[in-house]
Parts: structure tokens; C-alpha cells; sequence
């Protein structure tokens, strides 16, 4: 299904670029958690190991979902879980509505997911009356602003200080010209607190679902998926599929990648396992397929389940430092967003494998080892096989296909080539060069290393 | 078909040849089980906990009532507090009711050296929202319960059927503005951990 | 011994120094080369932009050119990681795997094959190290700072036999420099940030030139050094290891 023709990656990403310092402060800050990142990592020897470990759980896991599945919903049966499967966003977005309205309340609190990102959950249940407040600080940033998050771990990580605190004023009433990160946290805090005393339905994410016991774990540092979940008389809690994993040990390997990873803590502040409702609350479970199971049956890209969100690809990702989130026009953004778009809208997501260098850094730090870059490789091939590629493009590459299939063509377009270079520059060096913009063009030289060959070697 | 048979089938058709399932146990040699306590004390503090090293509980007592303003609604799991703290009334409070809680006092019995948590389960809570909707938190642990990774960890709680629990590793925070790492968030303001030491 | 000498299209095009260099280096250490006439490009820039399909003509090209070698050895990380990936025939599979098998990039075939532990080389200069990523990350030429793993670099265990050489440190190791094939072109605004950001990683550490085992980069690279009026240069890791005492 495709949608309106959005601006692509390049175009957004030059937008983003007109303001060098700031392509600069949001390359620093991200750098910075990479470097977080690292300093923890390298306290594990074993770490390596561990990353070894969660891959082949998790590659293991997709090889027998189907019976994890049912194992986990059995179990969460059993535990007093009411379980709900949606097989598109749509469905997920009008079983949590329909949950809602059975109760009569016309709010609700939010907690991360970006699932629900996914399916546009907000905006779905805002269109039909209710309100929605996200209660992670940096989602309730990125809310008040009418903006997506730009990270999947860091929303409004693209937000400077004084802009936070001029959201505040506009919508919380704190005064103006605030940007103290301790007081607007303060401010954040007693207003949301507020929030979770008063609604009777929360929603969360879900990090993990262990098929042994049937029971889900929810990670934050702020501790708002617990206070809206546990002041609620309804949790909702909303999930891909592919987040099962069979055994509860199993959290201990996932849960020591996890913040390590993202922020560079060993764990987030709560790690909190959900197995049973509290006595007179409501708990469900929301599983979702919305594309996952395509997805699954791509041989070449099915690896891209494995993912436990924890952002360190966008981190280390020298594109995405200076392009930021929105540049990728997507909910999930930064490498691992641009192999999981395209399964599902090839055509409006066409863009996203081509905005890389593939310089393989997000592969080999991402904690289940996903072959990131490998994947963006391939899903060139398919998205070109499939169409979605200018006439220019093509004909440009046939072009060099036809080129240098043949030594002698090849030859004699390079040393035209030079010739032109040298004796009429201005044919190459003008703004329709793209090259040229901010770059010279190397100098020609002499002579090719062929010719060089041939005159100084012979035909050896 | 229900959207679960959909999904389900969907999956079967999809899914991969399967692969085994790794072994988790190599990973537990390279835990370092030298003087857990030190380990954790050090960790702890680092993510923003207070920690104290005490003989026996009725020290925990002494220090509280140095460090927290009287007149405030202290809570308590712990039967021992009982002439500091509400350990019963607060059972049969509605959830909401506990928002002007300041202090809660709640015993676990597992704690992890490599990120300075403490696993507690919901009867040790009292009621499940007590540990984050108290404006300060206090835990206390005996340190013979420390283990040094989250293997160790997984492997003491076992298949426990508790309805609801959680690792905690220290106060609230966010560093969602601009990466500025502030502590208290929507959960506690502060963590203190008292580690009793037995001779 | 003898190898096959693969030339990178655009070394061959606009940096012939570096590839004489390649020769003379590989001469001077006892190696008989030879440099198939018939050779173009490994098919990269088409197989990166998703046209994979169209790579057909150069890897029968290659295979044509370089079959019977039995080391195929090229001053490019990239083009021999493509070559090492993705060289495939439909008539004749068993010989792509065969060249696929036997290709080297510059620096990993002097430390690994020919094991070289000492060279006649002088260049006393500042000299500032760029890790070409899919020498780095593809091919193990280095290690990466991303893994928890003893850290190693074949290209500096050879410029440290060098003469007079300083390397400098660099803030930011092994970041790309945003070249990354017709990225440097459809992705311009950050194709240039990125390589902005890295030469200017080398200029505060006072680099006077900027080596590396990948022209593409280095290319990059001097394009926005001579936009800028630097003086300094790029050259490539062979022309270091071939110079000699002025």
C-alpha cells in the first residue's frame, strides 16, 4: 500500500544540513552515547560471547515461533492474560479502542512502544475521541510538539534544552525561557504524575515475552510504564510477534546487551516482569503480525526480527548523526529502520536502504548480530529489480555496464574523459555536478596506469 | 479464519528451518565472583544509589530517622520498622491512594553485582505500585545475597510464579533532555540500599 | 611468485601513481607481476547502486583476466571485498569460487603472504591514518572499535617499517569517510559532511598528509582538502611504502 510521494532521504537529509553547527551538536551527542556504549561493553570480556549467544536464541526462536507463540499465549491464558492477536496495524488500533470504549473512558496513558508508533496508534484513537498521553518524558516531548520521536530510545534527541523549555511554556504554563534540564524534568514529572493518578487504562510496550511462563517485561529508566501500569484498572500491553523468546533464563543474556547497548548503563532502572493481572485489574496482551510474518519469510531479511530495539545501530550510524531520525520518513529510523521499511512499502520506503555508505559499523554492534549492512545490500537489488528506480538511474548504469564490459570502450571513455577534464574543466566543473558542489574534481592526469604499462612495460 | 489463525498460519508458512537453541551456561564462567559485595556497593553508587553497610537492621532505623524529614507517610514492608512505619494500613489502600507516600521501605532477597540491582517480587512490595510511587526508596538486602551477574540472578529465581516483579537499579532518572542525566523521573527521586554484613 | 595485479578503475583513470607504486612495491619484494591488459573494473559502483544484474559483463571480465593466477592482488580494500563477495559466473562457478579465493588487498597480502617485516622505505612526515571501512570491516585488514577484540591494523604494521614516518593519533578511528559509491553523489549534503568531519579529525592532529588503503576515500577526501586551499595531501598506503630517501 502505498501513500503519497514523501520527500525522500537525500532531499530531507540536505534540508537537515543547511544548519552545520547543529548537524554537528546532534552528531556529538549521538557519538557520545556510542562511546558510552563501548566503554561499557568492553568491561565483558565475554561480551562477544554474549552477542553470539542472543543471535542464535533469537535465530533459533524465528525457526519455531509458531510454537513459541502459542506456548507464550497458553501460559499468558493461564496467568489471567486475555490475549489478542491483530494481523495489521489497523486491527491492533481497533482492538485497543474497542478495549477502551468496553470501559467508557475516553483516556488514556502511554507508555513507549514503538509498535504503536508503528500503526499510528495516537492518531487513530484521537480520531476517535481519545486522548492519548505519552508518559516517557522524551515521547511526552516529542507529543506536545506534534512531531514523531526521531530516535527509537532517545525521542526527541534532535530537541535542544531551550526548545523543550519553550514546549513547556506554551503547553504546561512554566514560565518562559526555561531550559534547566532538573526543572524541567520536575515540571515533567508533576504533571504526569497527575496523568497516571487519574487514567484507568494504561498502555506499554512489551521488550520481552518468555513463552516458558507467559509472563512480558517492560524496561525503562523513568519508571512510567510501572506507574501508569500499576495505577490502572486495564493494562494494555501491545507487541510484535517477534518478540517472544522461549525461556525466562534467557532474559539474562538479553537484559545484559540491552542497556549496554542503548545508553551504555549494565540495565535500566526497571526491568519489570508482568505475569499476573494485580486481583481486580484487567491485563491484556496485544500480538501483532502488521507485516512480520512477509517479513519472516524473506530469507535475505528475516534476520531483521532478531532486533531488541535498543538503537545502537542509529548510534554508531555516521549517516544517521548527521541526518537525524526524520530524515528517514519512518517510525523506526537509522539502519535497522531501513531494512524493516521496505517489507512493508517498498515503494514509499525505496529510499531508505540507499541512505548508507555500508560502512558495516551498525552490524558489529548490533547485540544480536543482525548482518545490518549485508541486508541493506540486498534489499537494493530488490528494490531495483522491483521498479522503483529512476530511468536515469538505469539508463545511466547500463551505460556503465556497457562501458566497462569492454577494454577498449572503457579505455577510450576514460581517456576522453581526461581530456575533457583538462582542456574544457568548465564541462565538469558547474553546478550540475553534484561532485562539484563542495568538492573538486581530481586533477587528470597524464596518462592512465594502462598507458603508463604499455609505454613503459611493453606487452608483457 | 480469526486473525489468530491467520497469523499463526501466516507464520508456519513462513518460518525458517529450525536451529538449535544455545547453551547459556558458558557465559556464567567469565563471571568475576571475587568479593561480590564490593563489586556491588561500587556499581550501585555509580548509578546513583546511596549505599549503606550495616551489622543488622535496627541500624537501618537510626539512619532514617537522620536522613528523612518527620511528619512524613513512611511505609513499610518490614515488620521490625513497625514504630517508624505504616506496615499494615497501607495493604488495604486503593493503589492511588499511596501517591503521598514519601518513604518505603521494602526487603529483597537477591541482588546483582554487575548492575547494582535488587530483585523484589510483589508480596515483598506490599502492593505493586509501593516502589514507584513512593517519593524515596529504600531496600534493604543481606549481602550473602548478592550474585555477581543476571545469569546468577535467573538461576536463584527459577521458575517462581510470582504475579509481578522487578529488578530495580537505583532512583528514577532520564537524560532525555539534550543527554543531561536527571536523576528522579516519574519513579523514586532517590534509592538508598542497606547491604546488611553479618560477622 | 607471480600475481595478478588488478587495477581499480578509477586508480587506473586518475591515481596511475598509486598503482606504479602497487607494481614497484610488489617488484622490489621479489614478486613477479603481471597486469592482465584486458582488465576494466570489478563492478561495484553498478552493484551497490542495486544493479548487481548488470555485473555480468565485468565479472566474466574478471574471471577472463585473473583465472589463472594464483594470488590476484589490488591496492583497493573495496574491490577486493566486491570481488571476495559477490563474483559469481553461470557458465563457470567453480572458477569465480576459485578467484574469489585468491584475491588480496595490497596491505593484507604483504603482511599475510608475503609476511614482510622490514622496508627500505623513508617518509619523514606527519602521516595520519584513514581505515577504509570495507578494508577494515570486510576484509579484517584492521580491527574495529566496535567489537570487544585485541586491537590490530596490517596497513600500520607496515608504515611503522617506514622511515622518518609519524602517525597521528585521530579522535574518531575508524569512522567513514562518506564517500560510499554513488552515495558521494545522490546523498552530496552528507557525503561531504562526513568527509568534512573526518579531514578535519586529521588537521587538528596535524597531519601533513592523509594515507589509506582505498583511493576512493582518499579521492573524497582531497576533493574537499583542495576546495578548502589545504595543503595537505593525500597519498595512497603503496606510494609510502614504495618512497625512498629525496
Amino acid at each position: 500500500m502505498s501513500t503519497m510521494p514523501t520527500k525522500d532521504h537525500a532531499e530531507l537529509a540536505g534540508q537537515f544540513n543547511t544548519d552545520e553547527s547543529r548537524v554537528d551538536w546532534h552528531d556529538e551527542t549521538l557519538w557520545w552515547i556510542r562511546q558510552k556504549r563501548d566503554k561499557a561493553v568492553n568491561q565483558l570480556p565475554e561480551w562477544e560471547l554474549l552477542r553470539e549467544t542472543a543471535s542464535k536464541i533469537k535465530e533459533h526462536m524465528l525457526s519455531n515461533i509458531g510454537n513459541y507463540l502459542e506456548a507464550f499465549e497458553a501460559n499468558a491464558l493461564a496467568n489471567g492474560i486475555t490475549v489478542h492477536w491483530a494481523a495489521d496495524a489497523k486491527e491492533h488500533n481497533e482492538i485497543v479502542h474497542g478495549i477502551i470504549k468496553k470501559h467508557g473512558v475516553n483516556r488514556m496513558v502511554k507508555s513507549k512502544s514503538m509498535l504503536t508508533e508503528e500503526c499510528h496508534l495516537n492518531e487513530y484513537l484521537a480520531e476517535n475521541g481519545i486522548e492519548v498521553i505519552d508518559s516517557d518524558l522524551g515521547e511526552r516531548i516529542v507529543q506536545l510538539a506534534k512531531e514523531p520521536p526521531s530516535h527509537i530510545v532517545l525521542p526527541c534527541i534532535h530537541k535542544k534544552k531551550e526548545e523543550i523549555g519553550d514546549l513547556f511554556h506554551e503547553h504546561l504554563g512554566t514560565p518562559a525561557g526555561l531550559s534547566d534540564p532538573q526543572i524541567l524534568t520536575e515540571t515533567a514529572r508533576q504533571h504526569l504524575r497527575e496523568v497516571f493518578l487519574t487514567r484507568k487504562i494504561a498502555l506499554t510496550g512489551v521488550n520481552f515475552a518468555v513463552a516458558e511462563t507467559g509472563e512480558f517485561v517492560v524496561c525503562t529508566n523513568e519508571g512510567n510504564a510501572d506507574m501508569g501500569a500499576h495505577l490502572s484498572e486495564v493494562h494494555i500491553a501491545s507487541m510484535g510477534f517477534e518478540k517472544v523468546i522461549p525461556k525466562r533464563e534467557h532474559l539474562g543474556v538479553f537484559l545484559r546487551l540491552l542497556t549496554r547497548s542503548a545508553t551504555g548503563q549494565p540495565i535500566t532502572t526497571y526491568s519489570s516482569h508482568y505475569k499476573k493481572p494485580r486481583p481486580g485489574q484487567e491485563m491484556h496482551i496485544v500480538i501483532v503480525d502488521n507485516g512480520r510474518s512477509i517479513q519472516l519469510g524473506r530469507k535475505d531479511f528475516r534476520n531483521s526480527l532478531k532486533c531488541i530495539r535498543c538503537g545502537a545501530c542509529m548510534n554508531t550510524c555516521p549517516v544517521y548523526r548527521r541526518s537525524g531520525g526524520h530524515s528517514y520518513h519512518n517510525a523506526i529510523s537509522g539502519p535497522i529502520g531501513s531494512i524493516l521499511a521496505p517489507n512493508l512499502d517498498m515503494e514509499k520506503y525505496a529510499d531508505l536502504p540507499f541512505a548508507s555508505t555500508l560502512c558495516g559499523s551498525c552490524s558489529n554492534v548490533c547485540p544480536v548480530k543482525i548482518d545490518i549492512h549485508d541486508q541493506l545490500y540486498k534489499w537494493r537489488q530488490v528494490i531495483v529489480k522491483a521498479g522503483y528506480t529512476t530511468k536515469t538511474k538505469t539508463a545511466s548504469m547500463k551505460m556503465m555496464e556497457w562501458t566497462l564490459s569492454s577494454p577498449g570502450i572503457y579505455h577510450a571513455a576514460g581517456k576522453a574523459g581526461r581530456i575533457v577534464m583538462k582542456y574544457a574543466p568548465f564541462a565538469v566543473n558547474n553546478a550540475l555536478n553534484p561532485w562539484y558542489k563542495q568538492r573538486d574534481m581530481p586533477k587528470p592526469p597524464a596518462e592512465s596506469f594502462d598507458e603508463w604499462y604499455k609505454k613503459n612495460r611493453g606487452n608483457r | 479464519m480469526s486473525s489468530r489463525g491467520k497469523v499463526l498460519s501466516a507464520i508456519r508458512a513462513n518460518q525458517p528451518v529450525l536451529t538449535a537453541l544455545p547453551n547459556v551456561e558458558p557465559l556464567k564462567a567469565y563471571a568475576n565472583q571475587e568479593n561480590l559485595l564490593a563489586q556491588y556497593t561500587t556499581v550501585a553508587t555509580n548509578i546513583g544509589a546511596k549505599v549503606y553497610e550495616i551489622k543488622n537492621i535496627n541500624e537501618v532505623k537510626a539512619i532514617i530517622q537522620n536522613n528523612f524529614e518527620a511528619g512524613k507517610r513512611i511505609v513499610s514492608t518490614v515488620a521490625e520498622l513497625s514504630d517508624l512505619a505504616d506496615t499494615k494500613e497501607y495493604l488495604s489502600d486503593l493503589p492511588v491512594q499511596l501517591a503521598d507516600v514519601e518513604l518505603a521501605i521494602l526487603q529483597s532477597d537477591l541482588a546483582v553485582a554487575e548492575n547494582g540491582a535488587i530483585w523484589i517480587t510483589e508480596d515483598q512490595m506490599g502492593q505493586r505500585v509501593l516502589p514507584f510511587i513512593t517519593q524515596h526508596l529504600v531496600a534493604i538486602v543481606n549481602a550473602k545475597n548478592i550474585v555477581a551477574t543476571m545469569h546468577d540472578a535467573y538461576s536463584v529465581i527459577g521458575i517462581t510464579t510470582q504475579g509481578f516483579g522487578a529488578f530495580i537499579a537505583g532512583p528514577s532518572k532520564t537524560a532525555d533532555i539534550e543527554q543531561s542525566l536527571v536523576i528522579g523521573a516519574h519513579g523514586p527521586r532517590s534509592m538508598s540500599l542497606f547491604l546488611i554484613k553479618e560477622d | 611468485m607471480t600475481v595478478g595485479l588488478f587495477i581499480p578503475c578509477y586508480v587506473d583513470q586518475f591515481y596511475p601513481g598509486a598503482a606504479i607504486a602497487t607494481l614497484q612495491l610488489l617488484e622490489k619484494l621479489g614478486v613477479t607481476v603481471v597486469y592482465p591488459p584486458k582488465q576494466t573494473c570489478c563492478g561495484q559502483p553498478m552493484a551497490n547502486s542495486g544493479y548487481e544484474h548488470l555485473t555480468t559483463g565485468c565479472n566474466e571480465l574478471f574471471i577472463d583476466n585473473f583465472s589463472g593466477f594464483d594470488y590476484i592482488v589490488s591496492p583497493s580494500g573495496s574491490c577486493i571485498l566486491h570481488i571476495k563477495d559477490h563474483l559469481h559466473s553461470e557458465s563457470r562457478e567453480n572458477e569465480a569460487v576459485q578467484v574469489r579465493r585468491k584475491v588480496y588487498e595490497l596491505t593484507e597480502f604483504l603482511t599475510d603472504i608475503l609476511k614482510v617485516d622490514r622496508l627500505d622505505a623513508v617518509f619523514p612526515h606527519k602521516v595520519g591514518v584513514h581505515q577504509s571501512c570495507h578494508g577494515q570491516r570486510g576484509l579484517k585488514i584492521s580491527q574495529m572499535t566496535e567489537l570487544v577484540a585485541a586491537p590490530f591494523s596490517k596497513p600500520v604494521q607496515l608504515l611503522n617499517m617506514v622511515k622518518g614516518i609519524e602517525l597521528i593519533p585521530l579522535s574518531r578511528q575508524d569512522e567513514c569517510c562518506g564517500f560510499g559509491g554513488t552515495f558521494c553523489v545522490a546523498e552530496e549534503a552528507v557525503s561531504v559532511k562526513m568527509g568534512v568531519d573526518r579531514v578535519s579529525d586529521h588537521l587538528e592532529h596535524g597531519a601533513e598528509y592523509i594515507t589509506g588503503a582505498d583511493m576512493s576515500c582518499l579521492m573524497h577526501m582531497e576533493g574537499i582538502l583542495r576546495r578548502r586551499g589545504s595543503k595537505v595531501k593525500v597519498l595512497h598506503i603503496a606510494e609510502i611504502l614504495n618512497s625512498s630517501a629525496q
